[in-house]
């Protein structure tokens, strides 16, 4: 059994395969330093480009286009982990999304209605009466910690017991695709607690501020677009740890990993449960900014285009997913306006292209091209 | 070669029976692996050697007992028997290809840390690493990617990452297959030099690389134990000796 | 009895829907390690194709009877379209084949959304089809009898080419050991092929009986392949038999749920169902037991 991936990208921080590098044992410490922090760096320029440039550069309209698509990369960024370093192709995030989503919903609906008052919603469709679960939301400070609490939870209990029975590649990825069609399904036929096919909108106020006055929307790009940026950093983190090189040696030789003394099923179940909370936090911010969160932010169709970013992206990179998926909301909100039927053959045309002929992406592109010039280099020098 | 006997690191097998669909691969078989000597399991092709070791390390499910450190080898998952300090090798070596030889023992060694230390990343080596990079010869290639070792040298790399686990009992399957005579030489004078403290357990067809290394040998035959005792012990044995017919009889020529 | 009656038989209609569906999945999977979620837009063309069938031909009796073998080559030369110019470069990738063919999906059924309308069109059954027969007081209707009769014929007609036929000795040889069958002279490809061909066209048939109970629709690919999916999962991967079972209880179940509480709650609970199904036996229903590290 030997475990050899020849198109599965590096592990981050681990030796090259290129023959020169191999050559001389010791590499310079230059090389060594923008290994590690050149990722950061980009890191730093797509923080400085969402927040120093946009802002000041984007209309209000566009500005706000923009905050969605921080809220999708924030999901993508999870995928990242799940599926480029984890192996786990999760079809299903467009749940955690909407558990993420819906809890911010629900309190600002309460928000919206007043003290002690119900949802506009709830009397149009039900009898008044509010469901006794959604009271807890009406406090922000609850609301903030079901944000992460409820995918964690959700997360943790269904990963726990699909991937502890081995549960893995594709099944696994049917059976997450099948949780977004559950789930999408169940809000649709709840109308009276949940909205049902509208969703929930028309909110007036996020956490005391006034959702129509222009600074307090860009403060509430600002936060989306913060909370990309940290949770990158903390993802580069993760890459560049031993639980990182665990992760991918998990992906690439997973029973391999059980004779090291792991159970693969913990480590991807704690990768799992990390991209359920960024997702949940990118649904969460998507609703100020969106100004509705409904069924189809969360069924199979919205988790699947979650997943188109991060491949076109290049889910194994670091940036990859969250610059995929940022490409990917530019072209779903802006050019589906334009071209509303053939954006579609666009969408799937992209599954198609990027997994016939760059399965690992655009950015797999970069490393590729370093090779061949690296090639080129050494047979010149050969042939001289 | 023989180093003092730890009391409880050894491993007591008793009726292992592992059954496939109704095909018996091993049937009652009885067999103690003692630490400080090297022990070789040997016998014909489908004679079940590796699915003796299979059943010891959570790979196969069998019934019966194999007793370590007071525990039941045969009711526990795979990797809690690794942490039990049990460890193995593959006919193929698994190692990590891409990462340094350096990095595979580093991630091997990982098992007695504990879990928020994963967040970090690798900062220094353990000196237990380095140790380890000695006893097994491959100081030298430390930063070299595994996948352009020499097949021995791989299966070196992989008895190193079981000795930086700090296994008490080694399961290696086949481990000389394929190597030159040097490799074997060198593969045989590190099976001595780690044997001391520990169990380790050889599963081999080469007789010349029995004959010798091994200290002890176990011989099985169709799914059972055929006979054990040393090297000359067995080669004595009829039974042995009608089972490998030609093999046996050109070693009792010579020894 | 009619309380148990009637979802018994519906749920027993439904398997055979799902039976179909779910056949060209598992089929593929078993041998060449691909997954194809376009066949629900399989079953899609099958039913559009009866749709087609019937503006040919007006006798409602006799388009249904062409409009079986019409389905089949349609959905059939779709799925060897497809197999020839994607999915042959992706054997034992399954999830790569699985975001291809959510591509392809996605294209297919804005295709049809664009060709035929959004709406979707109905499909009008014959007389003989439009009645029902007395089952212990229960008024089961023909077009189900019809699509058990129809699912059941597929089963007899595909188990008979796999075991009598030569090209199915060939299809059983390239599952068992596809390296063994290859130096044995068998075109492992063509078999390859000629199963994509298979599967899809039966997924094809499946959309006749589709299109007598509720018509077309270009999302109705999307409403049977997780289902058609978990009837895979549970029965076990290239189970034949495994498949029939889990098709047959998955419908009943289903049928029974929706019986009980609402058509969407159904879903939720199935999907829950088939988790803990696998919790108790993640490899489904029928496997072959395999000695070693995978």
């Amino acid at each position: 059994m030997s475990i050899t991936t020849s198109d599965a990208p590096e592990v981050h921080g681990a030796e090259p395969a290129a023959p020169e590098a191999a050559l001389s044992p010791k590499r310079s410490f230059r090389s060594d330093l923008v290994r590690t922090y050149g990722p950061l760096l980009g890191i730093g320029v797509l923080a400085l480009l969402l927040l120093v440039w946009a802002p000041g550069s984007l209309s209000p309209f566009r500005l706000g286009n923009l905050g969605k698509y921080c809220c999708w990369a924030l999901a993508a960024v999870g995928i990242g982990l799940a599926w480029g370093r984890g192996g786990m192709l999760v079809m299903g995030q467009g749940v955690f999304f909407g558990l993420g989503g819906y809890a911010m919903a629900m309190h600002m609906k309460l928000e919206a209605a007043g003290p002690g008052k119900v949802p506009d919603f709830m009397q149009l469709y039900g009898n008044g009466t509010m469901p006794s679960w959604w009271e807890p939301f009406r406090s922000g400070p609850f609301t903030l910690f079901a944000i992460i609490a409820l995918p964690a939870v959700v997360s943790f209990v269904l990963g726990y017991a699909i991937l502890k029975r081995r549960v893995k590649g594709a099944y696994f990825a049917i059976l997450t695709q099948a949780l977004a069609v559950a789930f999408s399904t169940l809000l649709i036929a709840t109308i009276k607690q949940t909205g049902g096919f509208n969703g929930l909108n028309t909110f007036t106020k996020f956490f005391g501020q006034n959702l129509y006055d222009p600074a307090v929307k860009k403060n509430i790009y600002m936060i989306a677009a913060g909370l990309l940026i940290v949770c990158l950093v903390i993802v580069w983190q993760l890459y560049r740890s031993r639980y990182g090189e665990l992760l991918v040696a998990t992906r690439d030789a997973e029973e391999r990993i059980r004779f090291l003394g792991y159970d693969p099923a913990n480590i991807k179940l704690a990768a799992f449960v990390v991209a359920a909370i960024m997702a949940s936090i990118g649904g969460a911010m998507f609703v100020p900014i969106a100004g509705i969160i409904s069924p189809s932010n969360v069924d199979a169709t919205a988790s699947i285009m979650l997943i188109a970013g991060v491949a076109l992206g290049g889910r194994a990179s670091l940036l990859g997913p969250a610059v995929g998926a940022i490409v990917v909301g530019y072209g779903q909100t802006t050019l589906s306006e334009q071209f509303p039927t053939q954006w579609i053959y666009f969408q799937g045309g992209l599954f198609i292209v990027v997994l016939l002929f760059l399965p690992f992406g655009i950015t797999s592109l970069l490393p590729k091209l370093k090779e061949l010039a690296s090639r080129r280099r050494i047979t010149g020098e050969s042939a001289a | 070669m023989s180093g003092p006997l730890v009391s409880h690191d050894y491993v007591e097998v008793r009726d292992l029976t592992v059954d496939f669909d109704g095909f018996k691969a091993i049937q009652g078989v009885d067999v103690t692996f003692l630490p400080g000597r090297l022990h070789f399991l040997i016998g014909p092709n489908g004679a079940g050697k590796t699915t003796l070791v299979d059943a010891l390390t959570g790979l196969s499910r069998g019934t019966g007992s194999a007793e370590f450190r007071r525990k039941d080898l045969l009711g526990m998952k795979a990797h809690e028997i690794v942490h039990l300090g049990v460890g193995r090798t593959f006919q193929t070596a698994s190692v990590f290809e891409k990462s340094s030889v350096l990095q595979n023992l580093d991630i091997a060694a990982g098992m007695h840390r504990k879990a928020l230390g994963l967040l970090l990343p690798r900062r220094t080596v353990p000196e237990r690493v380095e140790q380890v990079l000695e006893t097994i010869g491959l100081a030298a290639l430390a930063h070299r990617p595994a996948g352009i070792l020499a097949h021995g040298q791989k299966q070196w790399l992989e008895i190193g990452m079981l000795l930086v686990q700090d296994a008490r009992v080694m399961f290696l399957d086949e481990t000389v297959a394929g190597m030159s005579a040097d490799e074997r030489e060198g593969t045989g004078e590190l099976l001595r030099r780690i044997a001391g403290e520990r169990t380790i357990v050889v599963i081999e067809h080469d007789m010349d690389f029995m004959r010798s290394y091994a200290d002890f040998v176990t011989v099985m035959h169709a799914g059972k134990v055929l006979a054990e005792g040393t090297v000359s012990e067995i080669q004595a044995e009829p039974r042995v000796q009608e089972v490998y017919l030609g093999t046996v009889a050109e070693v009792g020529s010579n020894g | 009895m009619d309380a148990l009656t009637t979802p018994f038989l519906t749920g027993t209609a439904i398997g055979a829907i799902l039976f179909l569906a779910a056949l060209g999945l598992t089929l593929t999977f078993g041998q060449m390690g691909v997954i194809n979620m376009a066949n629900g837009e399989f079953l899609m063309a099958g039913a559009y194709a009866t749709y087609l069938t019937q503006q040919v031909i007006s006798s409602t009796g006799l388009s249904i009877l062409v409009a079986i073998p019409v389905a089949f080559l349609i959905a059939g030369l779709l799925g060897l379209l497809l197999e020839v110019s994607i999915i042959q470069w992706m054997y034992r990738r399954p999830l790569d084949t699985l975001l291809v063919t959510v591509g392809v999906s996605m294209v297919l059924q804005q295709l049809a959304r664009d060709v035929f309308g959004a709406q979707g069109d109905p499909v009008r059954p014959p007389s003989w089809m439009r009645g029902s027969i007395d089952v212990f007081g229960y008024h089961w209707p023909h077009r189900q009898l019809f699509t058990i009769v129809l699912a059941v014929t597929a089963l007899a007609a595909l188990t008979a080419l796999l075991k009598r036929s030569a090209f199915g000795r060939r299809i059983r040889a390239t599952v068992q050991n596809r390296d063994l069958a290859e130096t044995m002279g068998v075109s492992t490809r063509s078999v390859d092929r000629l199963t994509f061909f298979l599967g899809s066209g039966l997924a094809g048939v499946g959309g006749v009986a589709i299109a007598l109970i509720s018509g077309t629709n270009p999302t109705l690919g999307a409403t049977y392949i997780i289902p058609a999916f978990l009837v895979v999962v549970a029965g076990g991967v290239g189970q034949l038999k495994g498949t029939v079972i889990a098709a047959w209880t998955v419908g009943v179940v289903t049928a029974f749920l929706t019986d009980w509480t609402s058509g969407s709650m159904a879903q939720v609970l199935t999907f829950a169902a088939v988790v803990v199904f696998l919790q108790i036996r993640p490899q489904g229903l029928f496997t072959v037991r395999t000695r070693g590290l995978a």
